[in-house]
């Protein structure tokens, strides 16, 4: 058996320079994510931040692997209360020139049988990095997070 | 009709596109639209449940080939597979490809599933699992941008060496 893990893969015409710096800039996750604020701009060992649109504070991630622009590997650790109960997984993000392209490869592993986080980001990743593609394409990026249309679906429910 | 039943999820994979759910429908199933994005292939597709499929290769090879199982533009669309291009590939019982087209806030979340109804080699999906997400970045990309990327692949080497060991052991006839 192989353990609880996810891979996404996309494909997006930029540079790994601009892919990098959407990953790690807090000004320009700002823009696609949600709202979101995550700066990784330092080195192995220091910590990351993630604030979110209300200015709170909702990781507490250490960074593993700073490898600009090609790799990028982090302790993730989120602060919410559903989450308290498990340890940190660990994310890696690959950067890969393809033509005039990027082949952006996120893997997220290291979980536990059973967890409620691995659920969690298999539905967030993908609405991150498709707003991500479509900010770097178009200059536009997505604005229903996720996480967003699921509440409403219990509020509604 | 097919019994969906038997077919369980093997690979999926969710992309977010801003767009109609009437223009994500019309990308899978217009060839002038999936020559931009599917490596070149030209989808022919009867419009109803139980109509014949296929996707045509550039030079007029049928790539793969199978059956509408659901039509229900613009919400769900699936056929059954069999990769035609390949003699070991035809000998594969088919496997089941569905999309599902959401709304979601004010962009469409498409969900490719592709599933088996045997208990097929980890070996034999890499062929899918590295192709589904460049057919459906280059759509996202032909939809939002009018541009489509381009991405060129080969069929895994693990994917044919699993595909000599499954035809000449053929799991799925046994029970």
């Amino acid at each position: 058996m192989s353990k609880p893990s996810f891979v996404y893969v996309t494909y997006i015409r930029s540079t790994p320079d601009k892919v990098w710096q959407a990953l790690t800039d807090p000004a320009i996750t700002e823009r696609y994510w949600y709202g979101f604020r995550v700066a990784a701009n330092g080195r192995a060992g220091e910590y990351m931040t993630a604030i979110d649109p209300d200015g709170k504070e909702v990781h507490r991630d250490v960074i593993l692997v700073s490898d600009p622009p090609r790799r990028l590997a982090y302790a993730w650790r989120p602060l919410y209360d559903e989450f308290k109960d498990e340890r940190p997984s660990r994310v890696t993000i690959d950067i890969a020139p393809v033509k005039d392209q990027v082949r952006l490869t996120v893997t997220h592993d290291d979980f536990d049988e059973g967890s409620v986080v691995l659920g969690k980001i298999t539905e967030g990743w993908p609405s991150v990095l498709s707003s991500l593609k479509s900010y770097l394409e178009t200059g536009r990026a997505l604005s229903t997070p996720v996480w967003s249309s699921a509440s409403e679906a219990e509020v509604s429910a | 009709m097919t019994n969906n039943g038997k077919f369980k999820p093997t690979t999926v994979y969710v992309t977010y596109i801003a767009a109609t759910p009437e223009k994500v429908w019309q990308a899978l199933t217009d060839p002038a639209f999936t020559a931009q994005y599917f490596f070149g292939r030209t989808i022919e597709i009867e419009p109803k449940v139980g109509g014949s499929f296929l996707m045509r290769m550039p030079d007029g090879r049928v790539d793969m080939k199978g059956e509408v199982i659901e039509w229900s533009p613009p919400r769900r669309l699936a056929t059954t597979w069999t990769i035609d291009w390949n003699a070991d590939m035809r000998q594969l019982p088919p496997c089941l490809v569905s999309y599902d087209i959401e709304q979601a806030g004010d962009s469409v979340k498409l969900t490719l599933t592709e599933s088996y109804s045997w208990d097929v080699p980890e070996a034999l999906l890499s062929g899918g699992r590295a192709g589904w997400p460049a057919i459906l970045s280059s759509l996202k990309s032909v939809l939002e941008t009018g541009k489509p990327l381009a991405v060129k692949m080969e069929p895994p080497k693990e994917m044919m060496a699993a595909l000599q060991q499954v035809v000449a052991s053929k799991p799925w006839a046994k029970s």
